[in-house]
């Protein structure tokens, strides 16, 4: 990450969302969302099904169009600027999605190399041999000349991390990678993104994996109905949780076996 | 996960013409249908009419010389016609699958910009799918060289015909091409975007191509029709295979030379009509694979 030493000089903060709102019709999904991503951070959002965490992340990268607030990226105000160039902001941001969503008529190489050639305009010969390396660092080697189809759902997501990386992004966001996974194929998919975490990449991640969250994240955003009701520390909020929602929420997942 | 999961798809190609089975469903269809050909050769050899019929329809003498025809004496053969068809049929085939394209992307585009070259485009689509070909034909046939342009007005009849099957023919295109782009997943729209390409990349690279793709039995069924409806433009003077082979009969009093016209027309369709079914069979084994695995 040779970006992050220059950004540590200027500020250390990569991403900051302020009093965000989003609705989808009548719904209002998003309903002032306060929250910054420091350089480096790992920052997991938690919640219930429904409480915006997606939606909060597809307004990140503007995939969503947002209501009201302000999106800040690396100092730059990517929400209100109408001349903005949306695809160069969103370059610089990675999305990987809970139904991996791989081009299925292309191969896991050309998966991989796509936007560095059609949106970069990297030379296809340096975009393969990216492509190569960052699928041989995460164990796909083999799997380069094969369709998705002929992937297991953990093989799929990690080509679909791999292809978000391919854009060498500076922050990723990861919306519920493992939610579509069979239980065996979850740790593969984890591990990768542990490995992410060790090598400095900026993330915020969207999970039902309580231990996992507890484990990679600096810090951890629980939502409910649109709002960040709690951000603190993995160990502090994992076990002693101040909002009366947060415990709520907590001791159901521990009932149901899964903290 | 399937390591060898083709095993079973391949063995099922879905509904054949002759369900696999033991000796004796063999010996029954076989019966069957030599019963049924009978019946039917029955029917047409001893109808009161069978004579007259098979001397004005099949007369071999007829159908060669109105294959060949008669060059010198302008008497245009429908062997020779037939080309024009094909070369209708080609070039026209060519300007519905890029103009199709264009009406299905603007009908698809969004934002206000657009929004009079949407109309215009579901309007033309609306008249064109609405007005009988046969219409559009002679409207453009007589209609365009009535105007007394310079060029446009002094083409030939043929010209004429094929950009009459083109403006058909794309509004019924270009639903399909819509049907198409809509069945392939908005998620793949979002992911192409997210990675930064631009609506139009994600669109060539990684939308179309699935569209396409699933509509391909559908785009050559209807160049299976295209290909017969070339025989309209024979209307407007355009010396094609049913135009020549209406000219033979009128001059020799013979509908043999119809017949030559229809065989034609069944060698050129019978082929694509094939490769449409192979096309359609390799899709479906393909689905079943990727359910299995």
């Amino acid at each position: 990450m040779s970006n992050s030493s220059a950004d540590a000089l200027l500020s250390s903060e990569a991403l900051r969302v302020e009093a965000l709102h989003k609705s989808f019709g009548a719904f209002e999904v998003l309903k002032g969302i306060d929250v910054a991503v420091d350089t480096n951070e790992v920052v997991c959002l938690i919640g219930a099904s429904g409480s915006g965490k997606s939606t909060l992340l597809r307004c990140m990268n503007l995939l969503e169009p947002i209501d009201s607030g302000r999106v800040v990226l690396f100092g730059q105000d990517i929400s209100s600027d109408p001349a903005l160039d949306q695809n160069l902001v969103r370059r610089q941001i990675g999305i990987v999605f809970q139904s991996f969503n791989l081009f299925p008529h292309m191969d896991v190489l050309s998966n991989v190399t796509l936007a560095p050639m059609k949106a970069l305009g990297v030379p296809k010969h340096d975009a393969e041999a990216e492509a190569k390396a960052l699928l041989s660092r995460f164990g796909l080697s083999e799997k380069e000349g094969d369709y998705p189809d002929r992937l297991s759902g953990g093989q799929q997501q990690r080509v679909a991390i791999v292809r978000a990386l391919a854009m060498r992004p500076r922050i990723m966001l990861l919306d519920e990678v493992t939610s579509a996974l069979d239980p065996e194929l979850v740790a593969e998919v984890l591990d990768v993104i542990r490995e992410l975490a060790a090598s400095g990449m900026t993330m915020v991640i969207a999970t039902h994996e309580m231990g996992f969250a507890r484990d990679i994240a600096n810090r951890v955003c629980f939502l409910e109905d649109g709002l960040i009701v709690e951000e603190a520390p993995p160990a502090q909020l994992f076990s002693e949780p101040r909002d009366e929602r947060t415990q709520r929420f907590l001791r159901r997942i521990i009932d149901a076996g899964r903290l | 996960m399937g390591v060898q999961p083709l095993g079973g798809a391949t063995g099922d190609r879905g509904p054949r013409l002759l369900r696999a089975g033991d000796r004796r469903s063999t010996v029954i269809s076989t019966l069957s249908t030599v019963v049924f050909i009978a019946v039917l050769g029955a029917i047409f050899f001893l109808a009161p009419g069978s004579g007259t019929v098979r001397h004005a329809f099949f007369s071999g003498t007829n159908m060669w010389r109105s294959f060949v025809g008669n060059p010198s004496k302008g008497l245009p053969g429908v062997g020779a016609a037939i080309v024009l068809n094909i070369k209708m049929f080609l070039v026209a085939e060519v300007l519905i699958l890029i103009l199709a394209l264009v009406i299905a992307l603007v009908r698809q585009s969004s934002g206000p910009v657009m929004f009079p070259l949407r109309i215009v485009a579901t309007i033309y689509v609306d008249i064109f799918r609405g007005v009988p070909l046969l219409l559009v034909i002679y409207m453009i046939g007589f209609g365009v060289p009535a105007l007394s342009l310079h060029f446009v007005s002094t083409q030939s009849p043929a010209v004429y015909g094929t950009a009459a099957l083109v403006l058909s023919y794309s509004a019924y295109v270009s639903e399909v091409y819509r049907a198409g782009l809509n069945s392939v997943h908005r998620s793949q729209t979002m992911a192409a975007r997210s990675l930064g390409l631009s609506r139009w990349t994600a669109m060539r690279y990684v939308i179309l191509p699935q569209a396409v793709r699933n509509i391909l039995p559908a785009l050559l069924n209807d160049f299976i029709s295209l290909q017969k409806d070339t025989a309209l433009v024979g209307v407007i003077g355009a010396i094609e295979a049913n135009q020549a082979a209406s000219i033979y009969a009128s001059t020799v009093f013979n509908y043999s030379s119809f017949m030559v016209a229809a065989i034609l027309f069944l060698i050129l369709t019978i082929p694509l009509a094939r490769f449409t079914d192979h096309l359609i069979a390799r899709d479906r084994s393909r689905r079943l694979a990727g359910a299995l695995v």
